[in-house]
């Protein structure tokens, strides 16, 4: 019997209920110094001087500036196409471009006179004009690198629209989407830690998602070998796809290096709020063009994204936003442009969705669009215009091909579980009663990708001499649960019990190589590597027990049900693993028990359907989700309840975009919302439980069918939370309301409807 | 310096202690209990609630000297042995818990909701949980786990 | 995160206190924290010693006084929800301490914390106002009442003198009173706080974040005295407001909140 499929609790639970998790906050590292990070108020200026005397006046206290650093400067990989003469020097020199950039680094005995230190840097600021949104910036007038002689940092698509893209629809709804800049907000601040040892190898904590590329963007930026680099990342409070590699790590290695001595960093909240990149940031102009009776045959996508201050992954992720456009549905033409900007704002990474909920929320505003001006109902529009169950795989006119899918099974297994009809009919019955409290109604059909750049990840088993088993990933976990989804995926293959597999990641040292956890990409790469590895280890296995049991190895099989090798039909004698191990271990052929493997797939494209229910107070305009429905078909479950928790938290992610979050600047360049009082996400007060209801269907782009969940929840609550409220205000002439629907947006949507 | 004396975790511990120092660094720094995490700086997040004198409290926003003489239980004080307290279990088996970071002060936070009202509803258990913040689990699956430990009578 | 360094001292009385007030100009009194640690660990405030009457329990108690209810000036938020004699005689001030903050702040803060912390946004001082409450505060020079009406003088800024410690509350007893609070999320501030009250056959309205204090809404107790119903004298819940604009709210926004809350208060009561 199989285990995959099963609820399994986690293995890693214990020592994070106890208290014992080994955040890099907590590592014990005698002797080692406090670095503080002397961060910039001002959105833009020129820096004219850094006094470090009043700072360092106080006992052990030292300040680098940027002249000090000899460092390379943080650019991005060539893939991203972001324009060149825009890197991010670690430590800004002449000018700062965000409030938030670093300026002096403060090293002291402790973090209390760090942040005294810090405070008494001097430095002489000529402040600059800043362009802070968008809209300023595309402007070219305010630039951030003069050189560069624009503010743009990547484009694709189509230089000019096509004016006949609409030929022959009765119908085209149009509209603007502000998806607006977010903060990851995991739990756990950063931190970093950095040692050298008397091999003179350097060894780095980060509470990274990604260490094995942090360690060769520390060796690098630091001018080292990668081979005399260790980076280690154990457990991480929450990533979001925020946690990648940034400057304070490095600086921290490059401290450490400098001054022989071992040396730490933990951010504050309000340091974290400024200096983990930001996400979203995306203003979509829609149009949305179809017959009257409901066929689409058009769909046009402009985005102008928000890079920050130094472009990165968030300047090129209007790429995937395009990509994934036309969503779910059969749109024969579709036209994206898409153009990022720099800012003088808090760079902009991956945050969960990371383009593709940026995408489905104009897509699916445009369809409730086109369905309040065909008068049909937004349930029929979609299913009428679902790419159907025998055209996968499915290439996109925008270039992206779906794997598998079935989005009109999840339409009707939402609609059904949700009890739709009953909904509506609800709504029809409270709308004739006047009340002031509306009821609306939401749904978003959605598609993702899932392992967008078709990566490879690396998995490793290896028996031990008690027959037990370690896999080591290149994956990283930090709360998707690796531990035990992996250890079931290669326990199923290996025959023992998931216990008896421990899994090892996170320390480039004990791992060969990896390229970490984001873009959902991880147990379809990463756990199925595992899988690949344990299936050679038993082959391998099965050899050499033939050769302990005198047979031939093609006679030899493993019993998955005990975990024991025999000839097939010759249930004794038989080897357990552990007398194999044993064994073999004697003999030194312990050593052939290790298989090591990188698989590599195809992107895979996550589908689902959510529907929002919520209730507006048209008064205050203060909105409540009452009920979320969803259904996420992310292909085979391994573990059914880790995967429902990644929903949840999908969805929360998603709700807090659509009702509570959003990065407010002053016209001064500094937040207004940066501290969790200021940038208010939800707590359990604020949302309701979920019904999520299962859907499976593989895909076959791996042998255990399984595409990436954990973003999904999230790219399919914002739109149907979204279309409800604005369902809700339907009867008050109310068209649009900018996300977040906060009470003052949906009040002030209900104003201008009013006229 | 001044020296605080103070019970943790059943423990009669001695510290001397900067006037300025939060209860949540002693507790970490001093005396080693690392479970008790800071995630923010303006009293928002709770990953840091402990109980002081049975009741939680938000230990970032107690001077270690305000301690002072008080019976302080953290995350390390909860499971006796090898097994786990109650509340504990419920996360485990109600999968309430992702990357861990939120959950001593979530933990923590329900042993003092089900001191004070043994058998909340859920509406009860959401209010109660206000003041901590996740950003991994979406909540449910904790708002189930305080409901089974309020069950098997934590 | 880490306040910068000041120096300490727990009082062992009130008078103790006071002494401990005047050796130092930048002194600060200390309560149950819960408004003043979170500045110092901004760093918004940097008193130089902070003067702990948390232990003086003397100061934690709710007393039935004949026709007003003496509250302690320690009196924790949570035990005010739960106190049998608010309960039953001035409920408003219990229903409205479980609305403070969240469980684990009100296991900490105290009333006399709240209301010499003096936030125009918080809601127990709100309350107090629309209750007429007297504040009474101990002195080098002794003891005096200082009536709600005149505590409150600026944001932050109480009628207190320098060396002077609240306390205690004094409230009427009140069978009529609603306190109304929308916030974006249950732990945050108060948008806009409407407290309404009958006390002595008036009808008191006070408005939080409203104004750089929290305020009477005298135009609306005018109409009401003057006969208006609900709806038509919360439409005069804008005046004399001078309500901030920030991310929980703009000014306008805030207006509009404090005519509907109005009226729903003056509704329920």
């Amino acid at each position: 019997m199989s285990i995959l499929g099963n609820r399994v609790v986690r293995v890693e639970d214990p020592r994070f209920l106890r208290g014992e998790g080994r955040y890099v906050e907590n590592l014990d590292l005698e002797g080692a110094l406090s670095v503080t990070f002397v961060r910039s108020p001002l959105a833009h200026a020129r820096v004219n001087a850094v006094d470090p005397s009043a700072a360092e006046a106080l006992p052990n206290v030292r300040v680098f500036t940027g002249a000090d650093v000899d460092a390379h400067p943080f650019g991005p990989p060539p893939h991203w196409h972001i324009a060149a003469g825009m890197e991010r020097p670690l430590v800004a020199r002449d000018v700062v471009r965000f409030a938030g950039d670093i300026v002096a680094l403060v090293v002291s005995g402790d973090r209390a006179s760090g942040l005294d230190a810090a405070e008494l840097v001097w430095v002489d600021y000529d402040p600059l004009p800043a362009a802070l949104s968008i809209e300023e910036a595309v402007k070219d007038e305010v630039l951030l690198f003069p050189e560069v002689g624009s503010n743009v940092a990547n484009r694709s698509g189509v230089e000019d629209f096509d004016d006949g893209l609409f030929d022959g629809c009765d119908v085209v709804v149009s509209g603007v989407l502000v998806s607006q800049r977010l903060v990851a907000a995991p739990l756990e601040p950063r931190s970093a830690a950095a040692v050298v040892g008397d091999d003179g190898r350097l060894t780095v904590w980060a509470t990274s998602q990604t260490p094995h590329t942090g360690k060769m963007v520390v060796a690098g930026l630091l001018g080292l070998d990668p081979g005399d680099v260790r980076v280690v990342s154990p457990d991480v409070g929450g990533g979001f796809g925020a946690k990648m590699v940034e400057p304070e790590a490095v600086l921290v290695a490059w401290l450490a290096r400098t001054l022989g001595r071992p040396v730490r960093w933990t951010e504050t909240r309000s340091e974290n709020m400024l200096g983990l990149p930001h996400g979203r940031g995306q203003r979509l102009s829609f149009a949305l063009g179809g017959t009257r009776d409901g066929k689409l045959l058009a769909y046009r996508l402009e985005v102008l994204g928000d890079g920050g201050a130094y472009p990165a992954l968030g300047a090129y992720l209007p790429n995937l936003t395009a990509l994934m456009a036309n969503g779910v549905y059969a749109i024969p033409k579709v036209e994206t442009r898409t153009v990022s900007v720099v800012t003088n704002t808090t760079p902009t990474t991956s945050i969960r969705g990371a383009g593709r909920p940026e995408a489905t929320q104009a897509l699916e505003r445009a369809i409730d669009l086109f369905a309040a001006e065909t008068g049909l109902d937004p349930a029929d529009v979609r299913r009428a215009n679902f790419i159907s169950t025998d055209a996968f795989p499915y290439l996109t006119p925008t270039g992206a091909t779906y794997d598998s899918g079935d989005y009109e099974a999840a339409l009707d297994l939402l609609l059904r579980s949700a009890g739709y009809d009953a909904l509506r009919e609800e709504q029809r019955r409270r709308r004739a009663e006047g009340s002031v409290v509306e009821l609306g109604i939401g749904l978003a059909a959605y598609v993702e990708i899932s392992n967008p750049v078709g990566e490879a990840e690396f998995g490793e088993v290896e028996i031990t001499e008690d027959g037990g088993a370690i896999l080591r990933t290149g994956s990283h976990s930090h709360g998707q649960g690796h531990e035990t989804t992996f250890a079931m995926i290669a326990a199923e293959r290996l025959g023992l019990p998931v216990e008896r597999v421990v899994v090892q990641r996170g320390d480039t040292d004990d791992v060969a190589k990896g390229t970490g956890t984001f873009g959902s990409k991880s147990t379809q790469i990463g756990g199925v590597a595992g899988r690949v590895a344990a299936d050679a280890v038993v082959e391998r296995a099965s050899s050499l027990a033939a050769d302990y049991l005198e047979a031939s190895a093609t006679d030899v099989v493993l019993d998955v049900e005990t975990g024991r090798f025999h000839v097939a039909d010759v249930p004794t004698p038989a080897l357990s693993w552990a007398e194999l191990a044993s064994k073999a271990s004697a003999d030194g052929r312990l050593g052939e028990l290790r298989v090591a493997h990188e698989f590599q797939a195809a992107p895979t494209f996550p589908f689902g359907c959510h529907l929002a229910v919520v209730e507006v107070d048209t008064d205050t305009g203060k909105v409540e989700l009452v009920r979320h429905v969803a259904v996420d078909d992310a292909g085979t479950l391994v573990n059914p309840l880790v995967a429902e928790g990644q929903v949840h938290g999908g969805i929360a992610f998603g709700v807090g975009q659509a009702l509570f979050e959003e990065v407010v600047y002053a016209e001064d360049g500094y937040p207004l919302t940066g501290t969790f009082v200021g940038y208010g996400f939800p707590s359990a007060a604020e949302l309701p439980s979920y019904e999520r209801i299962e859907m499976v269907t593989p895909t076959p782009n791996n042998p255990i069918g399984v595409k990436g969940i954990g973003e999904s929840g999230t790219v399919g609550s914002t739109p149907a939370v979204h279309n409800a409220v604005i369902d809700a205000l339907a009867p008050h002439g109310v068209r649009d309301v900018d996300l977040p629907c906060n009470g003052e947006n949906v009040w002030k949507a209900l104003r201008e409807a009013k006229g | 310096m001044t020296n605080v004396v103070l019970t943790v975790n059943g423990e009669r511990r001695e510290v001397d202690v900067e006037p300025r120092q939060l209860l949540v660094y002693l507790l970490r720094d001093q005396l080693g209990l690392k479970g008790t995490n800071v995630g923010c700086d303006t009293s928002s997040c709770g990953a840091c609630t402990v109980l002081l004198d049975g009741e939680s409290v938000k230990s970032c926003t107690v001077l270690a000297l305000q301690a002072d003489g008080t019976d302080v239980t953290t995350i390390e004080g909860l499971a006796t042995g090898d097994g786990l307290h109650p509340v504990q279990q419920a996360f485990h088996e109600q999968h309430a818990l992702q990357c861990g970071f939120c959950t001593p002060g979530f933990v923590l936070a329900t042993v003092s909701l089900l001191r004070e009202s043994p058998r909340p509803s859920e509406e009860e258990i959401r209010h109660a949980l206000e003041g901590n913040l996740c950003r991994c689990t979406g909540y449910h699956n904790i708002v189930r786990a305080v409901e089974a430990a309020a069950e098997a009578g934590a | 995160m880490i306040p910068a360094a000041f120096t300490y001292h727990r009082a062992a009385s009130v008078d103790d206190a006071i002494e401990a007030l005047g050796q130092d100009e930048d002194a600060k009194v200390l309560a149950g924290g819960h408004s003043l640690i979170p500045a110092l660990k901004l760093r918004f405030a940097r008193p130089s010693v902070l003067v702990d009457v948390g232990r003086l329990d003397d100061l934690r108690y709710v007393r039935d006084d004949g026709d007003r209810i003496a509250i302690g000036a320690l009196s924790r938020h949570a035990g005010l929800v739960a106190d049998a004699v608010l309960r039953r005689d001035c409920s408003v001030v219990a229903r409205t301490a479980a609305l403070v903050g969240d469980p684990q702040v009100r296991h900490r803060g105290t009333i006399g914390g709240s209301v010499a912390h003096a936030d125009p946004a918080s809601d127990l001082p709100t309350v107090l106002l629309a209750l007429d409450a007297d504040l009474v505060a101990r002195g080098p020079d002794g003891e005096r009442t200082i009536a709600a009406a005149s505590f409150f003088t600026g944001p932050f800024e109480t009628a207190l003198a320098p060396r002077e410690v609240l306390v205690e509350i004094r409230v009427p007893k009140v069978e009529r009173g609603v306190y109304l609070k929308h916030a974006r999320r249950a732990q945050d501030w108060a948008t806009v706080g409407v407290a309404a009250a009958v006390v002595d056959g008036a009808t008191h309205v006070s408005l939080a974040s409203m104004a750089p204090t929290p305020i009477r809404a005298r135009a609306v107790e005018e109409a009401l005295a003057n006969g208006a119903g609900a709806a038509e004298a919360a439409g005069h819940a804008g005046e004399g407001t001078d309500p901030p604009s920030d991310v929980t709210g703009s000014a306008q926004y805030r207006a509009h909140l404090a005519h509907v809350y109005v009226r729903r208060a003056l509704e329920q009561l």
